[in-house]
């Protein structure tokens, strides 16, 4: 069996997600460290900038190329994300919602863009920060809503239950759930999906490198781990439109549901 | 198979790999019958209703992201175990 695989085979892992400072600045004991996430995110930053400028700099009511494709993603976000989860509330929802859903999207695509391939989603620090803005959202809109200790029994209790129940079994999940939680699965389920896609398509392009290497035998397992490869882009490209709508659809659920009132 | 034997690698060390592994498998077991029903259904409901299809789609997907949640945590115990 050595004998036919005669490259070594080197699995990814997580270390291929860390990288050294480009430069560095040091303010007091604060350490600024620029990388290679932070280019990402700073080309993101600047994509999400000159969408939004070049779409609609000079607005007409006969709409050009990219006018015409900005407005289609705005009104993505309103009919498909803001208006079903807020209703008539939608519009004071909608600059957040919109960057929160264009931020990911063009964040979660450098996954696929050949010479990046890699989403700074990928870094928990980035889905915790943009979780964090949504965690602080829906606690400041329900509370300025309804007041602290109003907001807390609007999430925490449930009327529906009888009292034994409702005190000292839901009360607790109820919080825990609504305010604890929720945040940590923001964070999680957009980090681990591109964690998880960086690793599926880095084992089989990695695999695909390794057969082809080998030669002779190996070229079949090594093509077939290549179309898997290519069928696997395409599905990470859609991974990360249903991420990037997820993440928008359940913070503006979670402000809908902090602006309820009583049920 | 001599060359096997040589370097036998302690049992322990061995149950722990297969201990690791089986995180990610057992972690996709509820969510994978979860997303089977919840999907399953959704496309009932389309077919039944398909002037609702575009609210049943977004409610769906929002079903989807809490249970696919708990496969998620699954993978993420795992690069823990494995790398940590």
């Amino acid at each position: 069996m050595t004998g036919l695989l005669a490259a070594t085979f080197e699995p990814p892992s997580t270390k291929d997600f860390v990288f050294g400072c480009r430069f560095s600045l040091s303010i007091g004991s604060l350490d600024l460290c620029f990388n290679f996430i932070i280019l990402l995110l700073t080309l993101t930053t600047l994509f999400v900038l000159a969408f939004f400028y070049f779409g609609l700099r000079k607005p007409k009511v006969v709409p050009g190329k990219w006018q015409l494709l900005t407005e289609l993603g705005i009104g993505f976000v309103r009919e498909n994300i803001a208006t079903p989860m807020l209703g008539h509330e939608a519009a004071g929802f909608m600059p957040l919602l919109a960057t929160f859903f264009f931020f990911i999207l063009f964040a979660n695509l450098f996954e696929v863009i050949p010479g990046f391939s890699l989403s700074p989603s990928s870094r928990l620090a980035f889905p915790f920060t943009l979780a964090m803005v949504s965690w602080f959202t829906y606690n400041g809109v329900g509370i300025k809503r309804h007041g602290f200790f109003g907001y807390l029994r609007n999430t925490c209790i449930i009327k529906a239950a009888p009292w034994w129940i409702r005190y000292p079994l839901l009360m607790p999940i109820e919080f825990i759930s609504n305010i604890i939680v929720r945040p940590i699965t923001l964070t999680v389920r957009l980090w681990a999906n591109f964690l998880a896609g960086h690793f599926l398509l880095a084992i089989f392009f990695l695999g695909a490198w390794f057969f082809f290497q080998t030669g002779g035998i190996a070229y079949l397992p090594g093509i077939f781990s290549y179309g898997l490869g290519v069928v696997l882009v395409a599905f990470e490209i859609f991974v990360a439109a249903l991420q990037a709508f997820i993440f928008a659809v359940l913070s503006a659920s979670y402000i809908g549901q902090a602006m309820a009132e009583e049920h | 198979m001599l060359h096997l034997i040589g370097q036998a690698v302690d049992v322990g060390t061995g149950l722990q790999t297969i201990g690791k592994g089986l995180v990610i498998g057992l972690a996709a077991i509820g969510p994978g019958i979860g997303l089977g029903v919840l999907i399953g259904k959704s496309v009932e409901a389309m077919a039944r209703q398909p002037e609702y299809a575009n609210t049943v789609r977004t409610t769906m997907f929002i079903g989807i992201a809490l249970t696919e949640a708990l496969a998620l945590i699954g993978f993420v115990v795992f690069i823990l175990l494995k790398f940590a």
